[in-house]
């Protein structure tokens, strides 16, 4: 299998705080990766250092492209997109307005049209009209992955999407990831609860300390007790 | 008393128009970069200028529309090669810029047209009187630069509202960092809208220079003023910017029409006042958006609209 995401020796600080240390780990053409860890290791910060929001130290290839030091829109516009841990909506524009700025030019094209969004969830079709502000805390997660969606992504991800949501939205975004992953769409998917994860992931990887600690398949994690016990159990 | 008011409020509205041809600009740059350009009056000075210069050699409709985009050229410019540049060493050295910017581009203006104001005229086809009312007239012109303003301000909303790019930099006001990712050229949006603030701020300066005074402190007269503006507005918000324009506006036009003190009002017991009875509500126009900014500040640090905790 290709390497469509290669991350080698990923470096990135916070002014003096060296934040990753050398982060090495790699997500497959059509591969759903999970990037596992307690919370402050540095999860969100590697995937920022790889969409250049955060200046990246290493190499970190994509479709053997190296992207390290290109500008944030560059790297979005090769096919790399990020959804964020703290769901960015844009609170003043309306559904519809944000799905559409999610897109990369006026018209809608690739994989996603807002028409497939509306149909996955149909309360973002309902709300198409309100400013996203006023959106339940779900509904904004389900907003903000749709929004990167609509950009039509080779490779989505997507940070903790899971975090602070009620068990029928949970299982609401597992679907998502496997339609996501159903249509051809890597994802590189970083979470602190084991559950999803293990359940769609087929690699997995664990960080503790500005490193990569653990890899693996999901069975290898199940079965490494000691791994869970010092990396990611709180 | 009809006229006093019906053409101090019109003044006033038009004034107000004015500063928030400015204002605007002044906050869209200040909320999406985080610069609070002090430059930003030296734009509508050089628009005057180049407004003065092309009306004397081709005409003023020429350097109606050619100034305000050559100014906007050259915002875009000081954007892409000085802020950006400056950026990477945080808003103290941004704000040294702009400031140092001022400074060099009065010194500029002062070298090609001089010290004195230049005689920048009304165009003959706009030099007539409007209407009059009993026995006052209200001149063509500046119900022309009312009309200009007015329709500025559609434009620009419409863009703001209604188009791709509006939508962009509403975003990119809250959200820059997300905007790039989602694959917007963000940096490019910067210039943009630094570049049509400029132009916006040159426009104000091309049509205010034949009803005002073209000379090189036109710019340091207008700077503070325009920054109780948006401090009063709201830093950042252009809903309060616009608020605050029109009532800096007609605040200061009627105190400037009204002469009288405090003494015509309450008569002789003014006198345990002293000088402070005699002295006319005109005399103090031109402290009056002072101390609204003083007093908006004690009362209401985030501006009449802003919500911002800075
Ligand atoms: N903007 C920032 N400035 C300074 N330190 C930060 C910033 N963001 C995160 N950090 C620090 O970097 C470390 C890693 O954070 P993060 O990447 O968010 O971890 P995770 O996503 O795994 O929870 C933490 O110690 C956190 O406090
Ligand atoms: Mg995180």
């Amino acid at each position: 299998m290709s390497a469509m995401l290669e991350v080698e020796d990923l470096h990135a600080y916070y002014g003096k705080s060296h934040i990753l240390q050398g982060v090495t780990f790699s997500v497959g053409e059509g591969e759903i990766v999970s990037l596992l860890g307690r919370n402050g290791v540095g999860r969100s910060t590697a995937i920022k250092a790889i969409m250049g929001d955060v200046p990246p130290r290493g190499s970190v290839k994509f479709r053997g492209r190296q992207i390290a030091g290109m500008k944030p829109h560059q790297i979005a516009r090769l096919g790399l997109g990020y959804v964020p841990e703290n769901r960015e909506i844009f609170p003043s524009l309306t559904v519809r307005q944000n799905l559409f700025l999610g897109q990369k030019s006026t018209r809608e094209s690739g994989r996603w049209k807002m028409a497939d969004m509306f149909g996955i969830f149909p309360r973002l079709e309902e709300r198409a009209d309100t400013p996203a502000g006023v959106l339940s805390g779900g509904e904004q997660q389900m907003l903000t992955m749709c929004r990167t969606l609509m950009g039509d992504p080779d490779l989505i991800m997507v940070d903790e999407p899971t975090e602070g949501l009620a068990p029928m939205m949970v299982e609401l975004v597992g679907k998502l990831l496997e339609e996501i992953a159903g249509r051809g769409v890597s994802i590189l998917l970083v979470e602190q609860k084991l559950a999803i994860a293990l359940k769609i992931s087929r690699r997995l990887y664990v960080m503790g300390h500005g490193r990569v600690v653990f890899e693996g398949k999901p069975a290898d994690l199940s079965a490494d007790s000691p791994v869970r016990k010092e990396w990611l159990e709180v | 008393m009809l006229e006093l008011i019906t053409f101090s409020t019109l003044n006033g509205v038009l004034y107000g128009m004015l500063l928030f041809m400015m204002a605007s600009g002044l906050t869209l740059i200040f909320s999406m970069m985080g610069v609070l350009n002090f430059a930003h009056a030296s734009f509508y000075m050089i628009g005057a200028y180049f407004g003065f210069e092309i009306s004397r050699r081709i005409g003023f409709w020429p350097g109606f529309i050619v100034a305000p985009l050559l100014v906007g050229a050259i915002g875009a410019l000081v954007e892409r090669y000085g802020l950006r540049r400056v950026h990477k060493y945080g808003h103290v050295a941004e704000l040294l810029f702009t400031f140092g910017l001022a400074f060099i581009i009065e010194e500029l203006v002062q070298m090609f047209w001089g010290k004195l104001p230049v005689d920048y005229r009304v165009p003959p086809s706009l030099d007539f009187v409007a209407f009059r009312l009993f026995d006052t007239t209200y001149p063509a012109y500046r119900m022309f630069m009312l009309a200009t303003a007015v329709a500025m301000f559609v434009f620009l909303f419409l863009v703001l509202k209604r188009t791709r790019v509006g939508l962009i930099i509403q975003a990119a006001l809250t959200h820059p960092s997300m905007v790039a990712m989602l694959g917007h050229d963000v940096p490019r949006v910067f210039m943009a809208v630094f570049g049509v603030g400029a132009a916006l701020a040159g426009l104000a300066g091309v049509i205010a220079g034949p009803a005002l005074v073209t000379q090189p402190s036109m710019a340091a007269l207008l700077g503070p003023i325009l920054f109780v503006v948006i401090v009063v507005g709201g830093l950042g918000s252009l809903a309060g910017a616009f608020v605050a324009s029109l009532l800096i506006g007609l605040v200061q036009t009627f105190a400037v029409a009204i002469n009288a003190s405090l003494a015509d009002v309450i008569g002789p017991s003014a006198d345990i006042f002293g000088d402070l009875g005699r002295v006319t509500v005109a005399q103090i126009a031109p402290v009056i958006p002072y101390l609204l900014l003083v007093l908006v500040l004690v009362f209401r640090p985030t501006g009449l609209l802003g919500n911002r905790e800075s």
